[in-house]
């Protein structure tokens, strides 16, 4: 490696730093409305939710790269409970999160499941 | 210059405003418990990265994105190229450029400065829960009063609740048990603000298809698996839509 390790690192943080700023602000740096072509705008509208759940689903069902083989898995309980809690309460997302938390908590320190 | 202060200044004494943003601040409390186990999750790792404290230091408070942090983190640690750093970080990142379509139907008639800084204190529960409060912009692209006290109050709160745990998490790494699990607690908070979102048929048609195609490519690098969710929900919505819309 040429340069030092501590400007190595501090050039990354760096790049850290614009990228977040840049992704975060991208089509909000024009002045102007940028130009979308529709079909691209109507599509667009799906990829949110799908980002979250992108996020959310392997780190439910993968443990060290692999799907599940047993179902004594304190996550897949935390994610039933929070489901079941926010079906029936509509809307409710901080009461969605506690029972989910409660839930892992409970298995993980109570019983100790994985 | 000053004509922006003073124009915060009336913003901060109006009585809507005031209203909004303890109705963020209250809002945003549920979601801020997924952000305080994210921030102490990410503090704990760059804490044991072994890199140096002036560093993590710099990155906790100037970052501020959990998934591309802790991502990118065993990469630094590990002497990584840094063009790779970037595209894992660009890839992970590539939902707010998402976001900042959206943002700027709300807030496209700010100044440049206020637009880049409101989009940075933007994370995943202010788009959530922001979007789920106020679904319809205003018309002239310029926030309401009541909008811009809400986005602050869900921003601001978010942000402290970030940074409180996440310099908790570097200075009391040693003292935060590995079995808590408290990364999964941001999962949570994820998916509950991921929740409201489907809305309709056509979002949870295309919702099911990006968790799953997630699930399949889960073991691409730099977290790819993210971007190929994120087409395939734009191409199976886009086909969802076209099949149940009249349009």
């Amino acid at each position: 490696m040429h340069m030092g390790h501590d400007a190595y690192v501090w050039l990354a943080v760096g790049a850290l730093v614009v990228v977040t700023v840049l992704t975060r602000s991208f089509f909000l740096l024009p002045d102007s409305e940028p130009k979308l072509p529709g079909w691209l705008w109507r599509g667009l509208r799906h990829a949110p939710v799908a980002a979250l759940l992108a996020m959310v689903v392997p780190d439910v069902f993968l443990s060290n790269g692999r799907l599940l083989s047993d179902w004594h898995d304190a996550r897949l309980f935390a994610v039933g409970a929070a489901l079941a809690y926010y079906l029936v309460r509509r809307n409710d997302v901080a009461g969605t999160i506690l029972v989910g938390t409660g839930t892992l908590m409970l298995l993980r320190l109570g019983f100790g499941w994985p | 210059m000053w004509g922006a202060r003073n124009a915060w200044c009336a913003a901060i004494d109006d009585p809507v405003w005031r209203g909004a943003f303890a109705e963020g601040r209250r809002d945003i409390a549920g979601a801020a418990l997924g952000t305080l186990a994210m921030g102490l999750v990410a503090g704990v790792a760059m804490a044991k990265s072994g890199v140096g404290l002036g560093v993590i230091l710099a990155m906790s408070l100037l970052v501020f994105a959990s998934a591309s942090q802790l991502a990118c983190l065993p990469l630094i640690a590990a002497g990584a190229p840094l063009w790779v750093i970037v595209a894992t970080a660009c890839v992970l990142n590539l939902r707010f450029v998402v976001f900042s379509v959206n943002w700027r139907r709300y807030f496209g008639r700010h100044r440049r400065l206020s637009r880049v800084l409101l989009s940075y204190l933007a994370g995943d529960p202010v788009y959530a829960q922001f979007v789920h409060r106020h679904p319809q912009p205003s018309s002239d692209g310029r926030a309401t009063a009541q909008q811009q006290g809400y986005f602050l109050g869900l921003a601001l709160t978010n942000w402290a609740a970030w940074h409180i745990a996440s310099l908790a998490g570097i200075f009391l790494a040693d003292a935060i048990p590995a079995a808590w699990g408290l990364r999964f607690i941001g999962v949570l908070a994820l998916l509950a603000l991921a929740l409201p979102m489907l809305t309709d048929r056509a979002v949870r048609c295309s919702a099911l298809a990006a968790g799953t195609v997630a699930l399949a490519t889960a073991s691409l690098p730099m977290g790819l698996n993210v971007v190929a969710a994120i087409a395939t929900a734009f191409v199976a919505g886009t086909w969802a839509d076209r099949r149940w819309s009249p349009r």
